[in-house]
């Protein structure tokens, strides 16, 4: 759906191809699997089978013995990090269990552990030589269930991570505890008419990004080393490299390969320090590249959950408590995204008295890492769907229900931070306006159909990011970001850049530099590439402008503050309103001063959050379980929509993962403590087959944060999706679901019980 | 040159009321977070330990001031009647 903002501007807002597009579908863009180098060797790595196990021995000699073979590693050639925490861009890192999760030393923490790596003449003989290392496991019990973790006899997976009431380490996998509370929340929910109180479990699930882990690693005897690496930021891959290695950052260059998909996946480092140490080894580059069973087993998935939330509201409808109960998998090592999960779980409300409750919990399974909105989408399937139950008992419609709630400038959020100028009740009104909630439910012949709705909220983030504009001697110019380009952010900045300069989005060039060639950027990710480099090359773009000003001062010979610059043309006002486009003033350069370039490296504040309301109508088979997806409409304040094709690419793609983290996916693991469908035959991602088109209604409200008003978009759309799909399935059936999966034999046995 | 004393609002996170004896908040003089700090740990003995390691912020916490997360970390400037709250230090995907 067009964008409903009255646009200033003439490039922001419009539609252009993007730079990248040719490359990409004819097969020219260079992937990290497609690097290739002189005297390349390939790595492979052995993984653990066991989910807990003391590793009590490792032999490699048979494996070194093996023609092709040039070097085997285990973790006793890597350095042995110390414990404590380090600053990496602005969030902190453990750099020993950094470490320790791309290559075990002592024990192993769950199916798919690296324990050896080899580097050899070809990809075949690095997979034998991985059968001849003999590692000798003293096998321990598992576990793998954040309720099981939580007790106290559970097995222990890092032993003294906790600390007691006398300071003394403490047996525990609780990491982390995160709790937000204010109000009176007895007298809250004291005064309710109507009290709803639910649990929740959610699986584990994977981003599944399309292209797998890979890096191609080359160091030199001078002591520098290159990565080629699809990452979601350069300079983050270079820093945990350095940091599982102990070596300068400077030493290592990381160059950014195209990216088959992230989605927060791409941000922890696995193959980038055992390939350089590989490199290192044997004098030779090193390339590797996992499986999709390495990557479902022993990359970062988000956390399985299990969520307690009860809420009560008063005869109109207002909320008068809350309190939710959360426990994150954090995986081997702790840092599950429960403290995001506290953040957002009911913040979309303004409620008086709340408590909130978070646990980061270790298990048996491979540490989590960020996916798109991390934290956010198994805590809001519980509150939403509470929310949808309170507005039901109350008979209350449910985007109604959310309108009397909603948040607004100046409500507080359960972390305390007030909100600036945001657009959640925008996304409720429009959503009750849309052709689609107004439409009447489609009927389906032996299906029962329903209609559901859910919120979500997402912070967004800021953090630094660097940019130069420098100007072509045809009047064209070139942008260069440290940003790796997953959801078309090259073209975004050229559009930024291309507005400043009253260009064509076609006349700016991006480019996505190493790290270095462009000042420190932190990652792609937390929805702020569009809104922190964004603002770098604007910042960027300006100061190019106010050179060029100059320089036309100079041609002019009056003071720069009597030049005017507007669509492409400078203006003196001094003298009889001469002008002269950017174009003609480009070809002047080498005779004013020379060339132009324009830089800016920012930390910018006024990051601006993001809400999103979805409808959906499914049809169920009552027989069978099976859910489809009739209509789904994806609302979402997107402050100025850069490109608006972008932006609902984010929205869709964001919608497409939470389907499938509603209906079928989910990580299977054996009693033996083993991923039972590592692969995507058996861990059962939607395909274009399974959804119909999701349609999208952008409201824009700008940020006043921004230079032209943007907002991250690209994590809020997967937040409602899970709860939209229960609430319509109750719709359909009369069945509340609570566990996710909402899978076919998930639901049927909940239909049968339902049905007596 | 007058010294003019900034004071600010400052929200307790409840996991550290403990140490102000249940208040949820309480009003700081400091021109600077890390003065801030100072003052909190002047009232509340403790307080300083749980939220600055190795001389800068424990890295899962993040501090907003006035609704904006800081992006100087102990040295950001707090405005007059400003107000502050501690909370996780976030990323994304």
């Amino acid at each position: 759906m067009a964008a409903q903002q009255e646009h200033k501007f003439k490039v922001i807002g419009t539609r252009p191809i993007r730079h990248d597009g040719a490359d990409k579908v004819t097969g020219r863009a260079q992937y990290g699997a497609d690097i290739d180098l002189a005297g390349l060797l390939h790595g492979k790595t052995l993984r653990s089978p066991h989910a807990h196990a003391n590793i009590k021995s490792i032999d490699t000699s048979a494996a070194e013995a093996l023609p092709g073979v040039k070097s085997v590693l285990t973790a006793q050639d890597f350095p042995n990090i110390g414990p404590g925490m380090a600053a990496m861009g602005e969030l902190p890192v453990n750099p020993q269990h950094m470490s320790l999760n791309c290559i075990a030393r002592d024990k192993v923490l769950y199916d798919g552990h690296v324990v050896a790596a080899v580097a050899a003449t070809s990809p075949h003989i690095a997979e034998e030589a991985l059968k001849l290392i003999k590692v000798d496991y003293e096998v321990l019990p598992h576990v793998q269930n954040v309720m099981d973790a939580m007790n106290d006899d559970a097995p222990i997976l890092l032993p003294g991570l906790g600390k007691g009431d006398d300071g003394e380490p403490k047996d525990t996998n609780v990491a982390n505890h995160v709790q937000f509370e204010r109000g009176d929340i007895a007298a809250g929910f004291a005064a309710a008419e109507v009290v709803v109180e639910r649990e929740f479990d959610t699986s584990m699930v994977h981003q599944g990004y399309i292209e797998p882990h890979n890096s191609v690693a080359q160091y030199s005897s001078d002591g520098q080393s290159t990565i080629w690496v699809s990452t979601q930021g350069a300079f983050t891959a270079r820093d945990q490299t350095a940091m599982v290695l102990d070596m300068p950052a400077s030493k290592i260059k990381v160059i950014p390969a195209e990216i088959g998909g992230g989605f927060g996946g791409k941000i922890p480092v696995y193959f980038e320090p055992i390939s350089l140490m590989l490199s290192k080894k044997t004098g030779k580059p090193v390339k590797m590249v996992m499986s999709r069973a390495e990557v479902l087993k022993a990359t970062g998935p988000t956390p399985g959950s299990h969520i307690k939330v009860k809420m009560g509201a008063d005869k109109d409808g207002k909320i008068t408590a809350a309190e939710v109960w959360m426990a994150y998998e954090a995986g081997g090592f702790p840092g599950s995204p429960v403290g995001a999960g506290c953040m957002t779980v009911i913040t979309p409300y303004d409620i008086e008295n709340l408590k909130i409750d978070g646990y980061d919990v270790l298990v048996n399974k491979p540490k989590t890492a960020a996916y798109r909105a991390p934290g956010s989408t198994n805590a809001s399937m519980g509150s939403e769907t509470v929310i949808d139950e309170l507005a039901e008992k109350l008979g209350i419609d449910s985007l109604e229900f959310r309108r009397i709630n909603g948040a607004k400038e100046g409500t507080a959020q359960p972390a305390g931070p007030k909100f600036g100028q945001i657009g959640y009740l925008e996304t409720v009104e429009a959503a009750k306006t849309s052709d689609h909630f107004k439409s009447e439910l489609p009927q389906v012949e032996g299906r029962r159909v329903g209609r559901g709705v859910a919120s979500g909220f997402w912070f967004n983030a800021g953090f630094q990011s660097s940019a130069t504009v420098a100007i072509n001697s045809d009047g064209t110019a070139n942008v260069v970001t440290g940003s790796t380009d997953i959801g078309g952010t090259r073209t975004s900045c050229a559009m930024i850049a291309a507005e400043v300069l009253g260009l064509t989005a076609e006349e700016v060039h991006p480019v996505v530099a190493d790290t270095e060639s462009i000042g420190h950027t932190d990652m792609t990710g937390g929805s702020r590439v569009t809104f922190a480099t964004g603002t770098a090359v604007y910042e960027a773009a300006q100061d190019v402008l106010s050179q060029l000003k100059e320089r036309a001062a100079k041609s002019w010979k009056v003071e720069a503050d009597k030049v005017t610059f507007q669509d492409g043309v400078f203006t003196c006002t001094a003298n009889g309103n001469e002008s002269m486009t950017l174009k003609e003033l480009s070809g002047k350069l080498p005779r004013t001063g020379g060339p132009v370039t324009g830089r800016a490296s920012v930390n910018p504040r006024g990051v601006g959050p993001a809400f999103a309301t979805h409808v959906v109508d499914v049809a169920v088979d009552e027989e069978t379980g099976k859910v489809d997806i009739l209509r789904y409409t994806a609302v979402q304040d997107v402050g100025t929509a850069i490109h608006p094709s972008y932006v609902e690419g984010q929205m869709q793609g964001g919608v497409a993962q939470g389907i499938g983290w509603a209906l079928n996916e989910e990580y299977v693991y054996g009693d033996d403590g083993r991923m039972q469908n590592a692969g995507f035959l058996d861990y059962r991602m939607p395909t274009c087959l399974d959804l119909p088109m999701i349609e999208t209604v952008l409201v824009e409200v700008p940020n006043p944060g921004h230079p032209v008003g943007v907002r991250g978009v690209g994590e809020v759309p997967i937040i409602p999706p899970p709860a939209a799909i229960a609430n319509a399935i109750y719709s359909a059936t009369g069945v509340r679901m609570a566990d996710l999966p909402m899978s076919p034999p998930r639901l049927c046995k909940a239909i049968l019980e339902k049905n007596g | 040159m007058a010294i003019v004393a900034t004071v600010a609002t400052v929200f307790i996170p409840s996991l550290l009321r403990k140490l102000t004896g249940g208040k949820d908040r309480t009003t700081a003089c400091g021109a600077t977070v890390r003065e801030i700090i100072e003052d909190l740990e002047r009232q509340f003995p403790g307080f300083r330990d749980r939220v600055i390691e190795n001389g800068d912020l424990t890295g899962s916490i993040a501090i907003s001031v006035n609704g904006e997360i800081s992006t100087e970390g102990l040295h950001e400037t707090v405005p007059d009647e400003s107000e502050i709250h501690f909370v996780p230090a976030i990323g994304g995907g």
